[in-house]
């Protein structure tokens, strides 16, 4: 939180705040300088080839050598992650707003939702990319069949997650299903959903790459593919790090949009 | 003392909205409330008849699984009657209900949490047709409840009896003639509960509302109402309407004299056979 005030102290309590953050975060920025500096001090004590293990220097190395590289192929996977994300969320929450509304949907459905999501991933991407060829599209919806499964579950059980006295509540103000469900049931899911769309975050960029392995000339996956058989172990080391980079950025993305969204405590249920 | 129910009309009952002070604000015939079919049927409530007053503070006492609640809950268009009448204001409870006939205040609180206390108490403006502007009366009755200048907290940040407040501000404020309440203070420490207590008695004498409160507490049932139902379980059925021919402004201390403490005693003696 930052100080709201209008006088003249507030530089030395934002700079105190500031030096305060520091000192929070001084663990965890050791700990990786750390671990870098005994990563590349093993490389170098065993003289370990750099096709075998680069060392953190050669990483560097391969980030400023392709960058461009790098680059170019990182927009593709963005694109599909992104567009599996928002497809794949978008499906189990409208998904999960029907099987609350019917049980009969419910029961039909769930049941074929949850057996989907038993087929392992990486046996589905062969299929698609045979129905659907080398494109962005079975990329996508790998990535979003990966993001769908933890979202229906959760938003169901979000808009469920109503105690029966607000329902009965409700019931004497005379409120209709759609009043219930735009001032009570979406609100209450929102924790429930934003769990999911955290987990979703991450998933989706393995969704992408994985579709990428499969068949593909473009992407990250597609440049880790190439970096391995290639033995380019620093550009494979960069490859991953920038797949990294974009999970971690969807996921602040996501916590943040949730921190915003999010303002108030359950209050302790009796 | 104890006897028939004296029609004891508390000083500054508005006379609007009641068309006349011997008008039954509830009337129940004969109902009795069964749970499930076949085998496990359960009977909670068996050939209960009473008549509740316009006007009137009435306070439903009775051993566990006596039915009180559900006799409550059955007037107020939550259980359905599986035999005899309940007549709300002359209408079904379900018409009262859609009237906006009565208010309803549950033991939880049952604020929505991303609701600041003043939003919360809009609620009912909102939904189910209510579709009245919020003319100021949500927070005049937050001020009523004595949460003045808590308008914009959220329910997490408020105590348990606070939250109370608001949620009885949230009955208010569709101008209800008749508040069922369910052991709405159960939950609650002794201190808050004594005090909140004395702010009904307060609220009630200031807007004429019909109030049917139910609740586990002996003291609280005779403090508060002019009438106590007691119920009688398995099944649950009416044991007796006693009059509490105590006046009102009542206070804490009125708790600690002689008669009180004699319509205490007769209510633990019968709450003993039940």
């Amino acid at each position: 939180m930052s100080v709201v005030s209008q006088d003249s102290n507030v530089r030395p309590a934002g700079l105190f705040e500031f030096a305060e953050r520091v000192r929070y975060r001084l663990p965890v920025v050791a700990a990786v300088v750390g671990l870098l500096a005994a990563w590349q001090f093993i490389v170098w004590f065993f003289s370990i080839p750099t096709y075998m293990a680069p060392s953190p220097i050669d990483v560097v190395g391969a980030f400023r050598s392709n960058g461009w590289m790098l680059f170019s192929n990182f927009w593709p996977t963005l694109y599909e992650a992104l567009l599996g994300f928002i497809f794949g969320n978008a499906v189990a929450i409208l998904l999960a707003v029907w099987f609350v509304h019917s049980r009969l949907a419910e029961r039909a459905f769930y049941p074929i939702a949850v057996f989907i999501n038993t087929i392992p991933i990486i046996a589905v991407a062969p299929i698609l990319v045979l129905i659907f060829g080398n494109g962005l599209a079975p990329k996508i919806i790998i990535a979003a069949l990966i993001c769908f499964f933890p979202t229906l579950v959760n938003m169901v059980r979000g808009l469920k997650a109503v105690s029966p006295a607000t329902l009965d509540l409700m019931r004497i103000l005379s409120a209709s299903n759609g009043e219930v469900f735009w001032k009570v049931r979406l609100q209450s899911s929102l924790p429930f959903l934003f769990a999911a769309l955290k987990i979703a975050s991450t998933t989706c960029v393995i969704g992408a790459i994985v579709a990428e392995w499969i068949g593909s000339n473009f992407g990250l996956g597609a440049l880790i593919i190439e970096a391995t058989y290639n033995f380019r172990a620093p550009l494979l080391y960069a490859t991953v790090f920038t797949a990294a980079l974009l999970a971690v950025t969807l996921f602040s993305l996501v916590s943040f949009a949730e921190a915003r969204l999010i303002h108030w405590k359950t209050p302790d249920a009796h | 003392m104890i006897g028939q129910a004296a029609a004891v009309i508390p000083s500054g009952v508005s006379p609007d909205g009641m068309t006349s002070p011997d008008q039954a604000a509830v009337s129940v015939r004969n109902l009795d409330v069964r749970f499930g079919d076949g085998e496990n049927a359960v009977t909670a409530l068996s050939d209960v008849s009473v008549e509740i007053k316009a006007g009137s503070f009435v306070t439903m006492i009775g051993p566990s699984g006596c039915g009180k609640s559900t006799l409550l809950r059955a007037i107020a268009d939550l259980v359905p009657a599986s035999e005899g009448e309940i007549v709300v204001l002359g209408h079904t409870p379900a018409d009262a209900r859609r009237d906006r006939n009565f208010s309803f205040v549950f033991q939880e609180a049952t604020l929505l949490p991303w609701r600041s206390a003043i939003d919360n108490v809009r609620l009912p403006l909102e939904v189910g047709g209510g579709g009245t502007v919020d003319d100021g009366e949500p927070a005049r009755l937050l001020e009523v409840v004595g949460l003045a200048g808590r308008e914009n907290a959220l329910p997490s940040e408020l105590s348990g009896g606070m939250r109370q407040r608001v949620a009885i501000a949230r009955a208010l404020v569709t101008k209800p003639k008749i508040l069922l309440m369910d052991e709405p203070f159960g939950a609650l420490d002794e201190i808050t509960r004594d005090k909140l207590n004395e702010e009904l008695l307060r609220i009630w004498q200031e807007t004429g509302t019909t109030i049917v409160f139910v609740t586990h507490s002996i003291p609280e049932a005779a403090f508060l109402g002019q009438q106590v139902l007691v119920l009688a379980s398995h099944p649950g059925r009416v044991k007796e309407f006693m009059a509490v021919d105590l006046p009102y402004p009542r206070r804490l201390t009125d708790r600690d004299t002689l008669a009180f403490v004699e319509i205490s005693a007769h209510l633990r003696r019968l709450l003993e056979e039940c």
